[in-house]
């Protein structure tokens, strides 16, 4: 079966894995290998040469790439392998397994008789943590963070204080009541053990809620609190570690110390904030280099962190900006498909060092070094749940007189229950100086118990505990464009009264905000015409595309598919126009015009041209450029119906004008890429509308005429920079006037030929591209 | 429509509280304000409101300024708009912008839903005949975007109409060819704003602060 398979790959590698691990033993063969060759060389040197080495062993040259691959590919494999499990996944959590599969990789290590590698501190912070939080600064929700921000800095900033305090003290206390072992903990030791474990871990927060699915809410505001806590950790563990050592603190310390908050949090949001806008700016001239587009976003985003890193300002709150900041404006100037890119690294990035994170705690768990203290383990345990709960319903109280969504029992107690703790807590206690710190030990003994407990017990019982008390879920709900006008609707309406009652409340400012960036920030860091793009037509605009993306993939068809489920059509909510509105050609050229200059400025950009393949560029790809294909023909299409029917009452209208053949001409002239795709049937998904149109015998002689003109594809002015793969060769644009002149005759020539009705006779000169 | 004489009443303070909703405090306040506005007048007329400054970038100003003066928003079954408003109501538009009390039944929040929403339909329903045509709807969405520049008519009613296409196709279904919908009555109003929290997200802090100080 599969999974066998599966599991017995899985033991080959270990099996590898293991011994190559223990690198002493990799050499000792190595150099067992080469012994007798050299000793061969020292007896044959002067007589004759060795034999040609066919096959030589050279483990050292690739060891370090070649460990950090085979873990990752090992960490790779094991998610591969819970997914296959569909019962145990929907069961345990993904970081349980991956915690007791780090146990037993662990074990066997350890039982081959190798020392098991450890979750190296400075391995963690620089290269495991990044990716994730980058991950979840770019993708957070900026409106419910900014709206549920006050509650968030509460809970992060008061509630973590709390917790470092409360535990800290407490265990204090009990370790002086214990006595003999444990009286040599002295007070800073415990409340920088408390500072280190009060702190909600955003890793395994994210490993676990991403899970279960829960309202939007209760995941902002556990998963924020998480990322800005790490503000008050980091100060509180200078804090302590610096005076430990002096074993008293003063009251200017405690000052200094609020001042190093205050720099250390606002610090590092600047700090990203720098890198951000850098980014964004960047991102305004990539507009030739497409390719190296995701790369700018990552490399600003690390610099960002590490630059932080350097002044010990919070890391984790400068990438939180850097990635919150970047992404509208960066968002705005790349092409859909480094979007794409950068999604997916990132996904992959995060995904792997969370993989990787957790079976390292698992591994670190058996490496040790452990000193087990019943008391102060189990004491360490109950404090923390005991001033988790007391932290969260205490400032709830606080909090609910201040907002006008209140959290119920229900969200304080998920909230609550929420609080894991993770690797950082461990990362951290692992960096301890043994001989400040001569407990460290047992402190790691405890934090590991206390992790695993968060993460194996609570992390297990979450999800049946979200379904037992029925707490609302995360609303699967697309966005509908009915719902974005009227949050817009409602923005600008709030503000206006807030301007009427001269109050200048939260909508006020959050205007100036909106204005000021539209003003100056956008024009600085968007490049082009989309820096004046409001949001409503962004939002638009990106239903257009989903929507086109549909229709093509549904392989094409008159009707709008699946996001507007039911029939209804253009036809069902125009009020019947009277009659004299018809002759008028259906699409002015001027509008046209526009429809295209909108799309195509508002869609993305690709202008790649080289037919080869160039490690700097990207071959032009039909489907990318065809969008502004489909969406002009879908707007053409929905015209088109919306006139037939209306049409189809008139049997008979009296001749066109005189100039109609020059509208005709001109129509054609400024739509080549319908002509295009016609001859390029095969490559571009083409969409079919099927006309019940009694002209049809004669629109056959049309296509005729007009098809052999139109078998070399034109290029207009506007369109020159969009270019389909079509197997006819384009034609220079020199030409277009002559084939224009060309095209008058016929033209002229149907004119005379069809007679009635005229406007009919236009109709099918549109539709040509569209018949098949 | 009732005047008010010029000093504060507290009887008259009482009653409006108890319509309203507002506490006494917070009726003090917005009755400076309301004098500041009409420059110590007893009535409020639309140049009066025109005159604030901050309103001027506002793109829907003048449906802002005209949901003052619209009878319907004054009670049940008002018609047309007027020309001058008293201080009862100025505070009984204002009210639709209030919070929902902590302790509320499902019955009253639903209540308050509706009459927010029903204050946004009037909003929207210029020619007051209870149904938001297509017209109408294009031009909500053109005022929306007037202030973004150049991006035209065309694109609004694009926008508009897809929105009326998913109106209709929530509320009423697939449609026979030669149907025609009218426009969205207040039924579908809810129906299709019914993933928006209107109660929750529609309303202002009426923080209980002297407002005339910080106004322009």
């Amino acid at each position: 079966m599969e999974l066998k398979m599966f599991l017995l790959v899985l033991g080959l590698l270990v099996g590898t894995g293991s011994p190559d691990m223990g690198s002493s033993q990799g050499k000792c063969s190595e150099s067992l290998v080469q012994g007798p060759q050299t000793q061969e060389n020292r007896t044959h040197t002067t007589h004759s040469k060795k034999p040609f080495p066919v096959l030589s062993f050279g483990y050292d040259y690739v060891r370090l790439p070649f460990e950090i691959s085979l873990w990752v590919l090992l960490a790779s494999l094991m998610k591969l392998g819970f997914h296959l499990m569909p019962r145990l996944s929907s069961i345990v959590p993904e970081s349980c397994l991956l915690i007791v599969v780090g146990l037993l990789v662990g074990g066997l290590i350890k039982l081959v008789g190798e020392a098991p590698p450890v979750l190296e501190s400075n391995i963690f912070f620089l290269y495991l943590l990044p990716p994730i939080i980058l991950d979840a600064g770019y993708f957070l929700p900026i409106r419910q963070f900014t709206e549920n921000l006050g509650t968030i800095l509460m809970f992060a900033v008061v509630g973590t204080l709390w917790n470092a305090f409360f535990v800290g003290g407490l265990l204090y206390g009990v370790c002086q009541l214990e006595g003999h072992r444990l009286v040599t903990v002295d007070l800073l030791s415990c409340l920088l053990f408390g500072s280190i474990i009060s702190a909600v871990d955003p890793v395994a927060v994210l490993a676990v809620f991403e899970e279960i699915h829960i309202n939007e809410l209760l995941h902002i505001l556990v998963f924020g609190e998480s990322l800005l806590n790490d503000a008050v950790t980091v100060v509180l563990y200078h804090l302590f570690e610096e005076f430990s050592s002096v074993g008293t603190i003063t009251v200017t310390d405690v000052l200094l110390g609020i001042v190093c908050f205050l720099v250390v949090s606002l610090g590092g949001i600047v700090v990203g904030a720098i890198y951000g806008i850098l980014a964004a700016f960047t991102s305004r001239f990539t507009s030739h280099t497409r390719v190296i587009e995701p790369l700018f976003v990552f490399l600003y985003s690390y610099m960002a962190y590490l630059s932080a890193e350097v002044f010990h300002l919070s890391g984790i709150m400068a990438l939180i900006a850097c990635g919150a900041v970047m992404r509208p404006y960066v968002e705005a100037n790349i092409s859909h498909k480094s979007h794409t890119t950068i999604k997916y690294f990132l996904k992959m990035w995060s995904s792997v060092s969370d993989t990787l994170i957790f079976i390292f705690l698992g591994v670190s768990t058996v490496a040790g070094p452990h000193e087990w203290n019943w008391i102060f383990v189990v004491a360490t345990l109950i404090f923390c749940l005991v001033a988790r709960v007391l932290g969260v319903v205490g400032l709830t109280f606080v909090i609910n007189k201040f907002r006008i969504v209140k959290l119920t029992s229900k969200d304080q107690f998920i909230i609550a229950y929420g609080g894991l703790r993770g690797a950082i807590a461990f990362s951290l206690v692992y960096l301890l100086n043994t001989d400040h710190f001569p407990k460290r030990n047992m402190f790691l003994t405890a934090i590991i118990t206390v992790i695993f407990f968060t993460v194996f017990v609570q992390g297990m019982t979450i999800r049946p505990l979200v379904d037992l008390l029925a707490v609302k879920k995360k609303q699967e709900t697309k966005r509908s464009i009915n719902e974005e006008i009227h949050t817009q609707f409602l923005d600008h309406l709030l503000t206006g009264i807030e301007d009427i009652c001269g109050h200048y409340g939260h909508h006020h400012w959050k205007d100036k905000l909106n204005r000021f960036n539209k003003k100056y920030v956008k024009k600085c860091l968007i490049a082009g015409e989309r820096s004046k793009e409001p949001q409503l037509i962004a939002f638009y605009h990106k239903m257009e595309m989903k929507q086109a993306i549909e229709l093509v993939e549904s392989g094409g068809g008159s009707k709008l598919p699946s996001a507007m489920p039911s029939t209804v059509s253009m036809q069902n909510i125009q009020p019947k126009k009277p009659p004299q509105d018809r002759a008028l050609p259906q699409l002015s050229k001027a509008r046209e015009e526009e429809i295209r200059k909108i799309l195509r400025t508002n869609l993305q950009r690709t202008r790649q041209r080289l037919r080869s393949y160039n490690r700097h560029t990207l071959i032009a790809d039909p489907y990318e450029d065809g969008w502004n294909e489909i969406l002009i023909k879908r707007k053409k299409m929905k015209e088109l119906e919306k006139k037939i029917s209306q049409m189809n009452n008139y049997l008979t209208v009296p001749a066109p004008p005189p100039d109609s053949p020059t509208i005709a001409r001109a129509r054609l002239a400024s739509d080549p890429q319908a002509w295009g795709l016609k001859s390029a049937t095969e490559s571009i998904p083409s969409i079919k509308v099927d006309l019940a149109s009694p002209q049809s015998p004669e629109s056959v002689n049309i296509v005729d005429e007009i098809g052999m003109k139109g078998s070399q594809p034109k290029v207009s002015e506007e369109g020159g920079g969009l270019t389909m793969k079509v197997p006819s060769p384009t034609k220079p644009r020199k030409d277009q006037t002559t084939d224009e002149d060309n095209d008058k005759e016929p033209q002229q020539r149907l004119m005379r030929c069809l007679s009635d009705p005229g406007p009919a006779a236009e109709e099918e000169d549109e539709d040509e591209p569209f018949l098949h | 429509m009732g005047s008010f004489q010029s000093l504060p009443d507290d009887h008259q303070y009482r009653t409006l509280s108890q319509k309203t909703g507002f506490s006494l405090e917070q009726i003090a306040i917005l009755h400076n304000r309301f004098k500041q506005l009409s420059q110590n007048e007893e009535t409020l007329w639309r140049d009066d409101l025109k005159t604030i400054q901050d309103l001027e970038s506002n793109p829907i100003r003048s449906q802002i300024i005209e949901a003052f003066f619209d009878s319907r928003n004054f009670q049940k079954d008002g018609v047309g708009s007027v020309e001058e408003i008293g201080f009862e109501e100025f505070l009984t538009v204002m009210s639709y912008f209030r919070a929902p009390p902590q302790n509320i039944t499902v019955e009253q929040r639903e209540e308050m839903r509706r009459a927010k929403l029903r204050f946004l339909f009037n909003m929207h329903d210029t020619d007051n005949d209870g149904t938001i045509t297509l017209e109408e709807y294009r031009h909500v969405v053109e005022e929306l975007l007037s202030r973004s520049g150049a991006l035209g008519r065309e694109t609004a009613k694009g926008i508009a109409d897809a929105a009326m296409l998913e109106v209709a196709s929530i509320s009423v279904g697939p449609m026979a060819p030669d149907e025609f919908y009218e426009g969205i009555t207040f039924e579908h109003f809810l129906k299709i704003l019914n993933g928006v929290e209107i109660e929750m997200r529609m309303h202002i802090h009426f923080l209980n602060m002297d407002a005339t100080v910080l106004c322009k």
